[in-house]
């Protein structure tokens, strides 16, 4: 029992070590971002890699969600004859909760794993190593860049997917299950308020962004040099962004409802 | 069992322990490596020949003792006063260690885009003659992937010495090289340190190439080290010094052995 206990005890210190060394971590990426040069070349292709490449993703999740929450609330409203508040529904569930959990938890299965391998095989490859002994920082050159690029893209990727999710639920409700256009833009835009509903959003996906950002880079950069370490580096980035995105979510609407 | 050199150390280590886990690598190292000399780090595999290098270069901080570059006590430093080591310092990893995401051209060139306001046709002849240096040309635009082993080590030296630094430290700069590329790369390295007084670390299993361009020979061996001239350790009375070298340093001292007349220690 005691044993237990002490190796409870030190698994939960090393756990805060850990954290204490990412936020560090996390210190050192800012202080890199506000030291010149600014990587734009690097930015570029990370957001490129980050966001670009995930458009398609974003695009097709958002579609479908907006066709299953069209369906399902379309459903759900008409037993009680309030069908005509669809656009309400599907408007705040997606802009409030569903837009930024879930393209955060696109992008951290997407772009996240992708960056923890790459900055991990850099690490493993001891190009990491070839930078600093060339008197160069890997955390500006490498980390910062890909850092920021998760930072700018998540909230961008959140508003599409938004926008296709209503686009999606529109499709279902109005041409499919023949709720009045005019209706469900009308329900729609009287109940998203900016100040709550949309900030809300937006504050949201800047979270999201900054923990995906922050948990992809930490694990690869601290990976353990070995492919082992980086396929473990990549698996824990995707179950720790993930339980972050969702514990953040709770504590912002939880929040928000004070 | 430790010895060493009487010359002036540009690189010296004193006292240095390290260990990995239970593994210990080092107790109580004493070593230099004097200034504009070819210095040739030996010793069996998991002797730390790579570490030392690595603790030379400031990646890896000894648990112990006193590691010193140019003067310069490296124990200590956080990571911004290493820069202002590291600028002094050219690295040849085992396995190149270049960018894998840039050509061969942009991995010789960042150093100089990083360090220096030179324009990019100074760039582009300063690279060119590292890269012809080390006998590789018509390769700008490939990627590291797209090199051969021996091509991938050369690219990456012609970047370490890209810079012009006073120190360089070559982890097996000859593994994986055709003859005619290990001389190449042996009068390379001869040719800095003669002619431009770099002081250059070389780990190495290559022994005839280590003798012959070798000022000093450092030995690993038993958690330390043990240093002398080529023809010193190859006439050594330690038999597993003799047996390390093999019939190379025997014929080394067949060739060389007057030299011992005038030698220190």
């Amino acid at each position: 029992m005691r044993r237990g206990l002490s190796n409870l005890g030190a698994a939960t210190l090393r756990q805060i070590e850990e954290l204490g060394r990412m936020i560090r971590f996390g210190g050192r990426i800012v202080m890199a971002a506000g030291r010149p040069p600014f990587r734009w070349r690097s930015f570029m292709a990370a957001v490129y890699d980050s966001g670009l490449l995930s458009v398609a993703l974003i695009c097709a999740a958002g579609l479908t969600v907006g066709f299953v929450l069209g369906l399902q609330l379309y459903n759900t409203l008409v037993r009680f004859g309030a069908e005509d508040s669809l656009g309400t529904a599907v408007g705040l569930s997606l802009i409030r909760e569903l837009g930024p959990v879930l393209t955060g938890l696109l992008v951290t299965g997407r772009a996240g794993s992708a960056i923890t391998a790459e900055i991990g095989a850099m690490r493993t490859g001891q190009q990491l190593d070839g930078l600093r002994m060339m008197a160069i920082d890997p955390i500006h050159f490498v980390v910062m860049p890909r850092a920021m690029a998760v930072f700018f893209v998540l909230p961008l990727l959140s508003a599409l997917f938004v926008a296709l999710g209503i686009f999606g639920a529109y499709l279902m409700g109005v041409e499919v299950l023949g709720l009045d256009g005019g209706t469900y833009l009308a329900s729609l835009e009287a109940a998203v308020e900016f100040d709550t509903d949309v900030l809300q959003s937006l504050v949201k996906s800047v979270v999201f962004g900054v923990l995906l950002a922050l948990i992809a880079t930490w694990r690869g950069y601290s990976c353990e040099p070995h492919s082992a370490g980086v396929s473990r580096a990549t698996t824990s980035t995707v179950v720790t962004a993930s339980i972050a995105i969702l514990l953040a979510d709770y504590l912002l609407t939880a929040l928000w409802s004070l | 069992m430790t010895k060493v050199s009487r010359e002036s150390g540009h690189v010296e280590a004193r006292g240095v322990a390290l260990a990995f886990g239970r593994r210990q690598i080092f107790r109580g190292l004493d070593c230099r490596f004097a200034e504009g000399r070819i210095s040739v780090l030996m010793g069996g595999s998991g002797t730390g020949k790579s570490t030392l290098l690595r603790m030379i270069g400031g990646l890896q901080v000894p648990d112990e003792g006193s590691l010193q570059v140019a003067g310069q006590e490296l124990v200590g430093l956080d990571e911004a006063q290493l820069k202002a080591v590291r600028g002094r310092l050219g690295m040849l990893f085992q396995n190149g260690a270049l960018l894998d995401s840039m050509s061969v051209f942009e991995n010789v060139a960042l150093p100089l885009r990083e360090h220096t306001h030179l324009s990019e046709t100074e760039i582009a002849e300063r690279v060119h003659g590292r890269l012809s240096a080390v006998g590789l040309s018509d390769i700008d635009e490939l990627l590291p992937g797209e090199l051969s082993g021996g091509m991938l080590r050369r690219a990456a030296l012609a970047r370490a010495i890209v810079m012009e630094p006073e120190i360089l430290l070559c982890d097996e700069p000859f593994s994986g090289l055709d003859p005619p590329n290990v001389s190449r790369i042996e009068a390379l390295l001869t040719h800095l340190n003669r002619d431009r007084g770099l002081t250059v670390i070389i780990t190495s299993h290559h022994m005839a190439t280590s003798l012959r361009m070798a000022h000093r020979i450092l030995l690993l061996r038993n958690l330390g080290c043990v240093d002398g001239s080529p023809a010193q350790l190859a006439s050594s009375r330690d038999s597993a010094i003799r047996e390390f070298l093999g019939q190379d340093g025997a014929e080394y001292l067949a060739h060389h052995g007057h030299e011992l007349e005038g030698a220190e220690g």
